[in-house]
């Protein structure tokens, strides 16, 4: 298996291609995803995220490129040790739930009598001991997609995929999810995720993918992300004008009173130096590291400009 | 993926294919499925002899003496065996009159005793008016009243002598009659129900596709191992139905049959040999024709597109049933060879040739033959399936598609 500096690497793609009757829906992502790390793959939707997730499981073949899923690079051949939740959710109506979980358990190798212990005890956990004989198609679509979930990690797998896991949840299902995955990072499996709610990735991820109009446009660790953008300083002074407003950048913005603006190449002395000196009376000023959300919306922003052909000067300028 | 661990991911699927199907209600109906066209047969065969029960028979007026009536009526009674499936014309005498144009015209018209025609004349002069076709049934049947009336009154009288008759179970005759009905019954119950069987494997097809439980599927196992699951599923859930239907057709053979299975005349194999060769060409019938349609089904996606892609398939299929049917009888001829040695006819031109010719080799040539081509249509179906289904796989492109692409 390759190694990440001290860790090992459960799943790695170099330069995904893949093109559907011509069009190119993923164009040369790459990524890389640490052994027991959380990763989110953010991107709107129809960026490529799910076809990249089916290309990294096996399900279909990247036109270009290759990936390596817990060391093969045949993933189907380490299908028992990795969870699939797919964007379209899809169990049998008729099934019971116990058994559907089971059956997912069973495609993955699991014994079929373990199986059907393990899904008791998975829904037993969880106080649903009672959603066991009924049938799916009697259980609401949050019901359903707990029981794939959970029929998605019966058989223990080493690595977790979930193609937007929290669309169609309601806030507590989400939460229970989030406090899922959690607990399957801390059991030491990997989980990679897709989403286009950046919250939910900020609130977990330890590394994240930004998938673009199906380019990478960043891949790497979450506060690497957010670094790529400046701190934003928000000042409120007593005194509307004087000489301590060469100090500001040309970019600030004047809103509601306050002045917004990204903390200048030199840091905040010379700032700070300016105000004091011309008594400018300072009355709030904080310097905001920027959220994911920023980042995202940032990173997004310039892979869009690149597929246009302008850089973000040049778009900004017109 | 390794074999071993397509077999395996193929059984899961194929368990859970078979177990949702067979303990389903629905499985009942398909059960009692044949129960429908036997039980139709039952109502129309009972109303139809109904129908011929209450029908009375014709009747013709016969102009005569007593005396001449008597000889009609004894010539009729003689030809009566003869007329089983439909009763001979009824005589029915009337005195004759001074008028006879004016008698015969109020017998033809009479509503209170509806006749066919009016024989008059007596034996020697006979005329018969009625409205009849002019060589038809009742007009044979008259004369031969009336030719053997004339013969019974004739003093040239033979004493009829009763033929001596040895009964024999069977004849080649009544042998090669029987095996051509049982070659034709085999092909038609092997066509039919594969028919009916891959028609059913399509729709599940198309209901899986539309419950997104493929996409759970594909990214667990290899995509050979779903395409033979469902298709071994629903060949072990059909086998489960002949197993059923055959078992209560020998028992209804049995118990209503008079000398049971025995009573049966035997198709040249052997009936046990017959009942292997049927469930073996089934599964090789089924086998090519289902992988086409499962092939055919992934490029659909709903059950209308199934139904206008399926079409042309299944008349291709009928044409092949209509070739294979072409050697029945004639086992050594080119259309029944040539029927066996076409891959998807192949199944139905050996069942008739297990009921017509008693060699057993021609059926070892051909099931490895008909294995072959199952191989190579499964591979060819899995790879289609893989395309259209999951979008995946190296894109093929016709010859025509590559000379616009340059």
């Amino acid at each position: 298996m390759f190694a990440m500096g001290e860790r090992a690497i459960a799943a790695e793609a170099r330069d995904l291609v893949k093109d559907f009757d011509g069009k190119r829906a993923v164009d040369g992502v790459s990524l890389t995803v640490p052994e027991g790390s959380i990763t989110g793959i953010l991107g709107p939707n129809g960026a490529g995220k799910t076809t990249t997730l089916r290309m990294m499981l096996g399900i279909i073949d990247p036109t270009s490129g290759t990936r390596t899923l817990l060391g093969h690079d045949r993933p189907l051949e380490v299908a028992r040790e990795v969870g699939y939740l797919p964007e379209e959710r899809g169990l049998y109506p008729t099934m019971p739930a116990s058994e559907a979980i089971a059956f997912m358990g069973a495609l993955r190798g699991l014994p079929i009598a373990e199986g059907r212990r393990r899904a008791l005890q998975l829904l037993s956990d969880r106080g649903h001991e009672d959603w066991a004989k009924r049938p799916i198609r009697t259980l609401s679509k949050g019901m359903a997609q707990t029981v794939q979930l959970l029929g998605t990690i019966v058989h223990r797998p080493r690595l977790i995929v979930l193609d937007e896991p929290f669309s169609g949840l309601d806030a507590l299902n989400q939460e229970k999810l989030e406090q899922l995955i959690r607990d399957q990072a801390a059991a030491g499996v990997t989980v990679i995720f897709s989403t286009h709610v950046i919250a939910h990735a900020e609130r977990l991820c330890e590394r994240v993918a930004i998938i673009a109009e199906g380019r990478a446009a960043f891949e790497g660790a979450v506060d690497e992300a957010r670094s790529r953008l400046r701190p934003i300083v928000h000042l409120r002074t007593r005194m509307a004008d004087g000489p301590w407003r060469s100090a500001l950048p040309t970019s600030a913005k004047n809103v509601a009173g306050e002045w917004r603006f990204e903390l200048p190449e030199g840091g905040p002395e010379p700032l700070l130096k300016a105000l004091l000196d011309s008594a400018a009376g300072i009355e709030t000023l904080s310097i905001e590291r920027p959220g994911l959300h920023d980042a995202f919306i940032a990173i997004a922003g310039e892979a869009a400009a690149r597929e246009m052909g302008h850089s973000p000067a040049e778009a900004g300028s017109e | 993926m390794k074999l071993p661990e397509t077999i395996r991911a193929a059984f899961v699927i194929a368990r859970r294919d078979f177990s949702a199907t067979v303990l389903s209600k629905t499985f009942l109906f398909f059960l009692l499925g044949p129960l429908f066209p036997i039980g139709l047969g039952f109502i129309f065969g009972g109303i139809g002899a109904q129908v011929e029960e209450t029908a009375a028979p014709a009747t013709v007026a016969v102009v005569s003496s007593p005396a001449d009536f008597a000889l009609l009526q004894k010539a009729r009674h003689r030809f009566e065996p003869l007329g089983t499936d439909r009763p001979l014309v009824r005589l029915q005498r009337v005195d004759p009159e001074p008028d006879a144009a004016a008698q015969r015209q109020r017998l033809l018209t009479s509503a209170d005793n509806p006749i066919l025609g009016v024989l008059e004349g007596g034996l020697f002069a006979p005329k018969f008016t009625g409205a009849v076709t002019a060589d038809g049934r009742t007009v044979q049947q008259i004369n031969l009243f009336v030719e053997e009336a004339v013969r019974m009154r004739s003093s040239l009288q033979v004493p009829s002598l009763p033929v001596e008759v040895t009964l024999t179970r069977t004849s080649s005759g009544s042998v090669a009659f029987a095996r051509n009905l049982t070659a034709r019954a085999g092909q038609t119950i092997l066509f039919v129900l594969t028919i009916l069987l891959a028609g059913m494997l399509l729709s599940q097809l198309i209901e899986e596709k539309s419950n997104k439980v493929i996409e759970v599927l594909a990214a667990a196992v290899p995509v050979d191992a779903i395409f033979l699951g469902k298709l071994f599923a629903m060949l072990a859930m059909s086998l489960v139905g002949i197993t059923v239907w055959t078992s209560a057709g020998a028992a209804a053979i049995a118990i209503y049959a008079k000398g049971g299975l025995e009573s049966l005349p035997p198709p040249a194999v052997g009936w046990p040999a017959f009942l292997f060769f049927i469930l073996l060409y089934f599964s090789m019938s089924y086998l090519l024709i289902g992988a086409t349609f499962l092939g055919i089904g992934a490029q659909a996606s709903t059950v209308r597109e199934v139904q206008t892609l399926s079409m042309p398939v299944t008349m291709s299929q009928v044409l092949l049933f209509g070739f294979a049917s072409l050697g029945v009888g004639r086992p050594d001829s080119a259309a029944a060879i040539g029927a066996a040695v076409f891959p998807l006819s192949s199944p139905f031109a050996m069942v008739a040739r297990a009921a017509e010719e008693e060699a057993l080799w021609p059926h070892v040539i051909a099931l490895v033959w008909q294995v072959l081509w199952v191989a190579l249509i499964l591979k060819l179906a899995s790879a289609i399936f893989r395309r259209s289904v999951l979008k995946s796989g190296p894109s093929r492109r016709w010859p025509w598609q590559r000379r616009q692409t340059a």
